[in-house]
């Protein structure tokens, strides 16, 4: 559904969901859970609602999701790097005690 | 000017649940609310049911609060009945956690007094030590010495408490007037005239329950109220899922999943804001007693101003100069909802108050009771 505007060619290897994805360098969590049409990126914590990165720009955290095993990020505000794990956050999370 | 059976000054959990009580027993109610310039603690506290630290040398603020915990069971079903609004209210215990020896030991002493205080009415409580909180409570941390148990502890959340309250007033035929700070009360025997956003209401029956607001309003229908800010902080946390294993004073996980972090206790006059120290003092504490927390990111933080009499007793009174006036004071508006709203506004529908709360009398502050 989605796609760069500008290709530099240049990529870094992250997972999505376990699958692992050439992500445009410089591009967000979020956005690459967009080109593989990872959706919906999360489910609600309260009522279980299907979500998908929304504003793009911090504000209304319809974009949560796990990245390298920290539940809550923000997708749209973390820029890929090499050996991200960006995962689907299904409702609340678990705390490991 | 509009007629009324009571006029109720305060539409916070104090006010509200007196206002519901009075319009449950068919009176016709005007609740007066000031507007969001009002520091509205009911907005900001921790909504503990809170029982076991309460009334240590006062055994009739033990009584009360525990009578009211017990009520809350059939308040918070009689709420959702009424409204469709879960108040989110559980009473399964909780635990006061002492982190030092010495906390637990100087708690030990105290639950063993409420107890012999207690006398026949009883005061059943436990005291675990490391092993046996470790048990019972796993994720609490190694550091931690031990906590008082007592069955009576509870929860509700504040925010759909205040709401099932206004609600049910509502539907039970009383009226609300928001933005309706009180200009001027003119006030007789059985005969008060409030003027409050740009309305005039009377009735023979006027209830202050105004929180810090009382202090100001209570010499003008002849009432005394001593009562001073006192500030709290509060962390809540995002959902995660549940992972608290026991309802603690300071620690609690809401049914969504937020977990509030207080408490604190500062003297910082009519400010309401929050600071770094206290931040840093409560959010150190709270991972202390609970090591996971380090993980869980705090999503907001805020401070509000608890409503406190000299003593830490709530104060109820009815005006001597002017009779048909009283007054509703506390600190615990969520704990004394269910008693407020099912038994104090029956003693103001009487026009009496019982012996039961004579103890709450503004009178103890006279300068000649003073010890």
């Amino acid at each position: 559904m989605f796609k760069t505007l500008l290709e530099s060619g240049v990529t870094v290897a992250v997972t999505i969901n376990g699958t692992p994805f050439a992500a445009p360098a410089g591009c967000t969590a979020a956005a690459a859970m967009l080109l593989v049409n990872a959706l919906p990126t999360r489910t609600t914590p309260v009522t279980g609602a299907p979500r998908a990165p929304y504003c793009m720009m911090g504000v209304c955290f319809d974009c949560l999701a796990e990245i390298d095993g920290v539940p809550n990020q923000q997708a749209c505000l973390i820029t890929v790097a090499d050996g991200m794990r960006i995962d689907h956050q299904s409702g609340k999370p678990t705390i490991k005690i | 000017m509009s007629s009324y059976d009571s006029i109720v000054i305060g539409g916070g959990l104090v006010g509200s649940s007196v206002a519901y009580g009075l319009a449950r027993r068919g009176l016709k109610v005007a609740l007066l609310d000031e507007g969001d310039v009002a520091f509205r603690a009911s907005r900001g506290n921790f909504g503990l049911v809170w029982v076991q630290s309460k009334g240590l040398g006062v055994p009739e603020y033990q009584n009360w609060s525990r009578q009211s915990s017990v009520l809350w069971d059939d308040f918070a079903q009689e709420l959702r009945q009424e409204t469709g609004v879960d108040t989110q209210h559980e009473h399964k215990g909780g635990i006061h956690v002492c982190i030092t020896e010495k906390d637990f030991a100087e708690r030990k002493k105290y639950m063993e007094q409420m107890h012999l205080e207690a006398g026949e009415t009883r005061f059943e409580y436990e005291m675990l030590d490391q092993k046996a909180l470790k048990s019972a409570v796993p994720e609490i941390g190694p550091e931690v010495a031990g906590a008082s148990f007592t069955p009576y502890d509870g929860a509700a959340n504040p925010l759909y408490l205040l709401r099932s309250l206004h609600a049910t007033f509502l539907k039970r035929g009383g009226k609300y007037f928001p933005q309706s700070k009180v200009a001027a009360i003119k006030a007789m025997p059985h005969d008060f005239t409030v003027t409050a956003g740009g309305a005039t209401f009377n009735a023979p029956k006027l209830v202050l329950a105004a929180g810090l607001g009382n202090k100001a309003l209570g010499p003008l229908v002849g009432l005394n109220v001593p009562v001073d800010p006192v500030r709290g902080q509060i962390f809540v946390t995002e959902r995660v899922k549940p992972v608290l294993s026991m309802l603690t004073i300071w620690v609690r996980q809401m049914a969504e999943g937020s977990i509030m972090i207080g408490e604190s206790r500062e003297d910082a006059g009519y400010n309401d804001v929050t600071t770094p120290e206290v931040q840093q003092e409560v959010a150190a504490r709270a991972v202390t007693m609970f090591p996971f927390l380090k993980d869980v990111r705090i999503v907001r933080h805020w401070a509000a101003l608890r409503v406190m009499s000299p003593d830490g007793l709530p104060i109820y009174e009815q005006s001597a100069t002017c009779p048909g006036a009283f007054v509703a004071t506390c600190h615990s508006g969520v704990t004394l909802a269910a008693a407020h709203a099912l038994r104090y506004a029956g003693f103001v529908a009487d026009g009496v108050l019982p012996a039961e709360v004579a103890r709450f009398t503004n009178k103890r502050f006279d300068v000649q009771n003073a010890a």
